[in-house]
C-alpha cells in the first residue's frame, strides 16, 4: 500500500473508515457478555434500517412496508435451514436473494406511483404477504411462527452458543460487510444519479437519467440487503414469526431511521443503536409508557428544526478535536 | 342465499363505518395534502369518550354520543391550531412522522387513563332488539349504522355541493392559492373542515364499536384500514370513499364468512388491483 491508498482510507468519508468505527465500537460490545442477545438485536436492526436508509434517505421515497423484504429473508432462511441446508451463510445468501427478489418483483408495481399512494402499496404488499405467511401453514408454521430449525457452526469453526457471544459476533460481522458494500453503492455514479432524482426527479429526467430504472434498480438492493437482516435474525433466534411481516415493525424502523438522520447511513446504526436501547429500558418497565417516550421524540423531531438541533450539536465544546490548520481556517 | 344477504348486511354496515371514519381524513388530505396518521387516535377517542359518558357519568345513549362527537371535534380544532397548520408544507416524511408520534402519544394516554382492557358502550334498548323489516329482520344497531352512513354522505354531499362553505371548501381543494386571493379565508376553511373530520371520526368510532372494539392500540390497529379506503376512493372525493368503504368492507367481510384463513388477504389484493386501474380513485378517470 502507498501513501496515497492510506490516505484514501483514513479520509471522514472512506468506506474503511466507516466500517473500522463500526467494527471497533462494536467489539466493545463484547465486554457487556449480559447484553449479547441485546447487542445481537441491535446488530439486526441496524442492517435492516440501513436498508430502509436506501428507500427512505437515499431515493426519497417513503415507505411503510419495508418489512415485506425482512419477512422473506426471515422465513426463506429459516425454511432452508428446515429443509435443506444448516450451513449459515447459504441460509444468509438465500435470505438476501429473496428479499431482492420480492423488492424486484413489488418494485415494479408500487414505483410507478409516489406519495400516498406508493406509501400505501407498500403497505399492501407487505399485509398480502403477511396474510400469505398465516395461510400457507405447511411450509411457514402458520401463526405458531416456523421454529425447530437448527444452524451450523458459523465457517464450520464457530457453534452458536447460549449466551450469544457467536450470535453477536455473527451480525457484527454482516453489518460491518454490509455497510462496506452500501457505502460504496451510495458513492458511486450510480448511488449519486439516484440522490440526483431524489432532489429533481424532472431535472435529472431531463439530463439523460433513467430514472424508473435507476429506483427499481436501488429498490432491488435495498431489498437485499432486508432480506439479509431477515436472514440473521432467524438464525440468531431460532425462530420466524408473523411480526416479521408487521406493520409495526415497518413504523418502528422508520422512527429508528429518522432518529439518528435519514439519508447518512451511519444515522441508520446510531438511530437503531439508541432506539433499541431505549426500548429495552422503557419496555422493561412499562410498556404503554414507552409510546410516550417515543411519541414525544417523533413529535419533537419534526417541530425542532434539523438546522438547529446540528447548531447546538456544533455548541458542544468538543477537546479532543484537533485545531484546523492555519491555512485552512484563513481560507474558510 | 342466507349467507349472501348475510355477508350483503354485515358488509354494507362495516363499510358504512368506514366510510363515516374515512371521509373526514379523505378531504383533509384532497384539501390540505396533510397526510394525518392520527386520525384512528381520533375515531378512538371520540368511542372512549361516549362510552365514559354512558358507563360513568350515567347519560343517555344519544346524548353521549352527541357530546363525544362535538368534544373530538373540538380537540381537533384545537390542535390544529396550535400544530398541525404548521406541518400542512411540510415534507410527506414529516407529517407522516409528526402525527404517527401523535398517534403513539395517544395510545399511552387512553392506556394510562382507561387501562388496556376493550372498553363496551352499553345499547340502550331500542338499539338492543332487532327491526323487522318485513322481508327480514335485522340487528337495530346494524340498521341505525346503516342510517347513519347514509345521512352522513348525503349530509357531506349537501354541504359540499350547495352550502357557501362547499364553495369556499371546492375552491380551495382546486386551487388554493387563486381561492386565498379571491377572499376566501382558507385558514378558517382548513380548520373547520378539520374539525369537521374528527368530528365524523368519533361518529364512527362509536357507531363501529361492535366491529372494531375500542382498546388503547385501536389508533393503530384500523389506521391501515382507514388509509386504504381513502386512497382507493380518491383523496378528497367523498362518493369515491362511500363507494371504496362499501366495496372494500363487502370484500373484508366476504372473506371473513368464506375464506377467514386467508386474512385480509383479498382485501389489499382489491386494494392493489382498484390503484392500478384507477389510482386517482375509484370513481374517477386516470387524466
Amino acid at each position: 500500500m502507498n501513501r496515497a491508498s492510506i490516505e484514501r482510507a483514513l479520509a471522514p468519508s472512506s468506506p474503511a473508515r466507516h466500517v473500522g468505527i463500526i467494527v471497533a465500537v462494536g467489539l466493545c460490545g463484547l465486554l457487556l457478555p449480559d447484553q449479547w442477545p441485546l447487542l445481537a438485536r441491535i446488530g439486526v436492526m441496524a442492517l435492516f434500517v440501513l436498508s430502509l436508509d436506501l428507500v427512505v434517505g437515499i431515493a426519497g421515497l417513503a415507505t411503510l412496508g419495508h418489512v415485506a423484504f425482512f419477512g422473506m429473508g426471515a422465513y426463506t432462511a429459516g425454511i432452508v435451514a428446515l429443509r435443506w441446508s444448516a450451513d449459515p451463510l447459504v441460509g444468509l445468501a438465500a435470505g438476501a436473494a429473496a428479499g431482492a427478489l420480492t423488492a424486484a418483483v413489488s418494485g415494479v408495481l408500487v414505483l410507478r406511483y409516489q406519495g400516498f399512494t406508493f406509501l400505501m402499496l407498500t403497505v399492501a404488499v407487505a399485509q398480502i404477504l403477511h396474510s400469505l405467511a398465516n395461510k400457507l401453514r405447511g411450509l411457514t408454521g402458520g401463526d405458531d411462527g416456523l421454529s425447530g430449525f437448527a444452524v451450523d457452526p458459523v465457517l464450520g469453526i464457530a457453534p452458536f452458543d447460549l449466551e450469544g457471544k457467536v450470535a453477536y459476533l455473527y451480525a457484527l460481522a454482516v453489518l460491518a460487510a454490509s455497510y462496506y458494500v452500501v457505502k460504496r453503492i451510495v458513492d458511486s455514479p450510480f448511488g449519486l444519479s439516484v440522490q440526483g432524482v431524489h432532489q429533481c426527479r424532472a431535472r435529472m429526467s431531463a439530463l439523460g437519467t433513467p430514472v424508473a430504472r435507476q429506483l427499481w434498480k436501488m429498490y432491488v438492493a435495498a431489498g437485499l440487503f432486508a432480506g439479509m437482516a431477515g436472514a440473521v435474525s432467524a438464525q440468531i433466534s431460532g425462530i420466524v414469526g408473523l411480526d416479521s411481516f408487521g406493520f409495526s415493525l415497518s413504523a418502528e424502523a422508520l422512527v429508528m431511521l429518522i432518529l439518528g438522520g435519514a439519508g447518512r447511513l451511519y444515522g441508520a446504526l446510531v438511530g437503531a443503536a439508541i432506539f433499541m436501547a431505549l426500548h429495552h429500558t422503557a419496555s422493561s418497565i412499562n410498556p404503554y409508557h414507552w409510546l410516550f417516550v417515543i411519541g414525544g421524540l417523533l413529535m419533537l423531531i419534526v417541530l425542532v428544526p434539523q438546522a438547529r438541533l446540528a447548531a447546538w450539536f456544533r455548541a458542544v465544546p468538543r477537546p479532543w478535536a484537533a485545531p484546523p490548520r492555519a491555512g485552512k481556517r484563513e481560507a474558510a | 342465499m342466507h349467507i349472501l344477504a348475510n355477508i350483503l348486511i354485515d358488509g354494507i354496515s362495516y363499510g358504512m363505518v368506514l366510510f363515516i371514519i374515512s371521509v373526514g381524513l379523505s378531504i383533509t388530505l384532497g384539501l390540505m395534502r396533510f397526510i394525518n396518521l392520527a386520525h384512528g387516535a381520533f375515531a378512538m377517542t371520540g368511542g372512549y369518550l361516549a362510552a365514559w359518558l354512558v358507563r360513568v357519568e350515567g347519560w343517555g345513549y344519544a346524548a353521549s354520543v352527541g357530546a363525544a362527537v362535538l368534544l373530538t371535534a373540538v380537540l381537533g380544532a384545537a390542535l390544529e391550531a396550535i400544530v398541525l397548520r404548521k406541518l400542512y408544507r411540510r415534507s410527506e416524511l414529516d407529517q407522516v412522522l409528526f402525527t404517527i408520534g401523535l398517534a403513539f402519544v395517544f395510545v399511552a394516554a387512553t392506556n394510562l387513563a382507561f387501562g388496556p382492557q376493550v372498553q363496551m358502550i352499553p345499547l340502550p334498548a331500542w338499539l338492543a332488539g332487532s327491526v323487522d323489516l318485513g322481508v327480514r329482520t335485522l340487528p337495530a344497531q346494524r340498521v341505525l349504522v346503516i342510517v347513519a352512513g347514509a345521512a352522513v354522505a348525503l349530509l357531506c354531499g349537501l354541504v359540499v355541493t350547495r352550502s357557501r362553505f362547499g364553495v369556499w371548501l371546492r375552491a380551495a381543494v382546486d386551487n388554493k392559492d387563486a381561492a386565498a386571493t379571491l377572499g376566501v379565508n382558507i385558514r378558517l376553511v382548513s380548520g373547520l373542515t378539520f374539525a369537521a373530520g374528527c368530528g365524523l371520526a368519533a361518529l364512527g368510532g362509536v357507531l363501529g364499536a361492535e366491529l372494531m372494539p375500542l382498546e388503547p392500540y385501536y389508533a393503530l390497529k384500523y389506521l391501515v384500514l382507514v388509509l386504504v379506503v381513502v386512497a382507493v376512493g380518491g383523496m378528497g372525493s367523498i362518493t369515491g370513499t362511500l363507494a371504496a368503504a362499501v366495496l372494500l368492507g363487502v370484500i373484508e367481510t366476504a372473506s371473513k364468512y368464506l375464506a377467514s384463513e386467508y386474512g385480509s388477504l383479498f382485501f389489499f389484493v382489491a386494494m392493489i388491483v382498484a390503484l392500478s386501474v384507477r389510482p386517482q380513485g375509484l370513481l374517477r378517470r386516470a387524466a
